[in-house]
């Protein structure tokens, strides 16, 4: 009797652990069949983000080092998992950001970019791969995400931010972090955040240094508050113009991610009145006392002019991308294409070709018979570089048998900074060097890499 | 009475503003003396006669700086401090910071 009791036992503990093998698999299974991302083109209602009651065995474990910390603690885990996070740009700072966010276990995270991956972010945006070229940044960033931690719920938006849409979508996130890349989305953003009371983790970068602020939170400046009026456009660098070394924005991304779990866990950040300035060339941070919220503020002072969304590429006088403006500076007549420069080569028609580059991009890559002169040197007319020109312009002239005004064709990256310089060479033609005849070569080199010369690089 | 006052100024971020200063980031600067006390609208004044000499736009924009560059003194924003109207003392130090906009 005790031993069919006792065999009784040791079956039912068999069966015991075949069911609980198999509810692991069944768990394993429904979770990979979890649905799959879906493109947002368009801002949708969300429903609301419940809260746990508790954290799970799986959730302590995976959160166990977090967990430890008295700044965090259960308490704090669980106000991450219900509190939604709107990343607007999906670029050098949106990637780290969203990256540690959904690692520390962040509810929702919203993940806003109108554009594609394109090889020359790579270098910066890390949370997309070469397999994701051309595909949606929203859509790469959202899969790289989930493969991190598919307890987040993850939404990509593959659309431009604009005023029609931003409120809609900023009212369904509990803070927003500005990753953007341009003056006219910082505006927008900063407006909208007022305009919902959210709080805004703002950070930027550019070269070797990265500048966070928090807008908007408990009772400290909006971003208007201390940037009134937006800078000149010709005073506005861009990454893809100025450069930027990868890791800056990786760090200021990263910097954001901390003041974003800071608030979203109840610990607060303490960045809603200070500038933290990165200088990755000196390895230093500052941080800077900042003034507190205007009365005057146009938008969160006492008497606001702005109280809808406005047309922020008209208030700051460029375009809410990072892509290059076309400047139109000179007449038809003023400019050759690439082919027709192609077909002067081909004749080999005396010339002197003028590459106005600065010195660093030229050894990325030049044409061989280029003559360097970057267009600050010729602004400041620099009086080596005025005279190598002159000397040189003395040789065309040898060749062309005293051609009176033998041509000068300027060329740089797009044909922005060349157009410049035709400008500052008319000036220079007939007093201080001889008389010649300067056109621009429309759309610069990479223009010539793409109609002309596939094999030349582009950068 | 007020004698020589020893400035450091800087130019961190370079937003451009520097490349106007002859791409020289810190500049140590002693005012000459004058009756009344300095003042920061004396200082940009003093700024664009003596260091800045072309593009005076892209730094100034009438008697304060141009929108976008934001103006520390001593490690706080001037607004704290009085703006265009705070009277320098010797040693301060004052930054010009462009604001950023990459990502
Ligand atoms: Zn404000």
């Amino acid at each position: 009797m005790a031993e069919e009791e006792c065999s009784l036992k040791v079956l039912l503990e068999e069966k015991d652990r075949e069911i609980a093998a198999l509810k692991c698999k069944l768990a394993q299974l429904e979770k990979s069949h979890a649905p799959a991302l879906e493109l947002h083109g368009k801002v949708t209602p969300l429903t609301p983000l419940r809260a746990k009651p508790a954290l799970s065995n799986e959730d302590i474990m995976r959160y166990s080092r977090q967990l430890l910390l008295p700044e965090l603690g259960v308490k704090g885990q669980l106000n991450l998992s219900k509190t939604s996070v709107l990343v607007v740009g999906c670029g050098g700072l949106g990637c780290p950001l969203a990256q540690y966010l959904a690692a520390a276990g962040i509810g929702r995270l919203g993940l806003l970019d109108y554009d594609e991956v394109e090889l020359s972010n790579l270098h910066r945006q890390v949370l997309h791969g070469e397999e994701n070229q051309g595909h949606a940044k929203a859509l790469s960033a959202a899969s790289a995400v989930r493969r991190l931690n598919s307890t987040v719920e993850c939404i990509p938006y593959h659309l431009q931010l604009s005023p029609e849409n931003a409120l809609q979508l900023i009212q369904q996130y509990d803070i927003v972090a500005d990753c953007s890349d341009n003056v006219p989305t910082r505006y927008l953003v900063n407006d909208a955040c007022v305009l919902s009371g959210k709080p805004l983790v703002s950070a930027s970068a550019l070269r070797m240094e990265g500048q966070l602020t928090v807008y908007n939170y408990r009772g400290g400046p909006c971003y208007r508050c201390l940037y009134p009026l937006p800078p000149p456009p010709e005073t506005v660098t861009n990454c893809s113009d100025g450069g930027v070394l990868g890791v800056v924005p990786g760090i200021m991304g990263c910097l954001q991610a901390l003041e974003v779990l800071k608030i979203a866990s109840g610990q607060g950040s303490s960045c809603g009145q200070q500038l933290v300035m990165f200088d990755g060339l000196g390895a230093k941070f500052r941080s800077i006392r900042l003034r507190p919220k205007q009365a005057d503020c146009a938008v969160c002072g006492e008497n606001p002019s702005v109280t809808r969304l406005v047309d922020y590429e008209t208030f700051c006088g460029s375009a809410a991308t990072d892509k290059c403006r076309k400047l139109n500076l000179l007449s038809r007549d003023q400019r050759i294409t690439v082919k027709d420069y192609k077909s002067i080569l081909d004749n080999s028609d005396p010339h002197l070709l003028l590459d106005v580059r600065p010195l660093v991009e030229v050894d990325i890559c030049h044409l061989p018979f280029s003559l360097n002169i970057p267009l600050s040197n010729l602004e400041e007319r620099k009086s080596e570089q005025i005279q190598l020109l002159q000397e040189k312009i003395s040789q065309l002239k040898q060749q062309t048998a005293g051609d009176c005004r033998p041509p000068v064709f300027v060329i740089c990256k797009l044909g922005n900074d060349s157009q410049k310089a035709v400008q500052v060479l008319e000036k220079m033609s007939g007093s201080e060097v001889d008389s010649i005849t300067v056109k621009d070569i429309s759309g610069g080199l990479m223009a010539w890499a793409q109609t002309v010369d596939p094999t030349f690089p582009q950068y | 009475m007020y004698a020589k006052i020893c400035l450091i100024f800087l130019f961190l971020s370079r937003g451009g503003a520097e490349l106007l200063f002859k791409g020289v980031k810190e500049h140590h600067v002693t005012l000459p003396t004058q009756s009344e006390p300095w003042d920061v609208k004396q200082l940009l004044v003093w700024i664009q006669r003596n260091l800045l000499k072309e593009r005076p736009e892209l730094f100034v924009q009438g008697d304060s700086v141009r929108p976008g560059i934001l103006v520390l003194i001593n490690d706080a924003d001037w607004e704290l401090m009085g703006e265009l109207d705070y009277q320098l003392q010797d040693q301060d130090n004052i930054v010009f910071i462009s604001t950023l906009h990459g990502g």
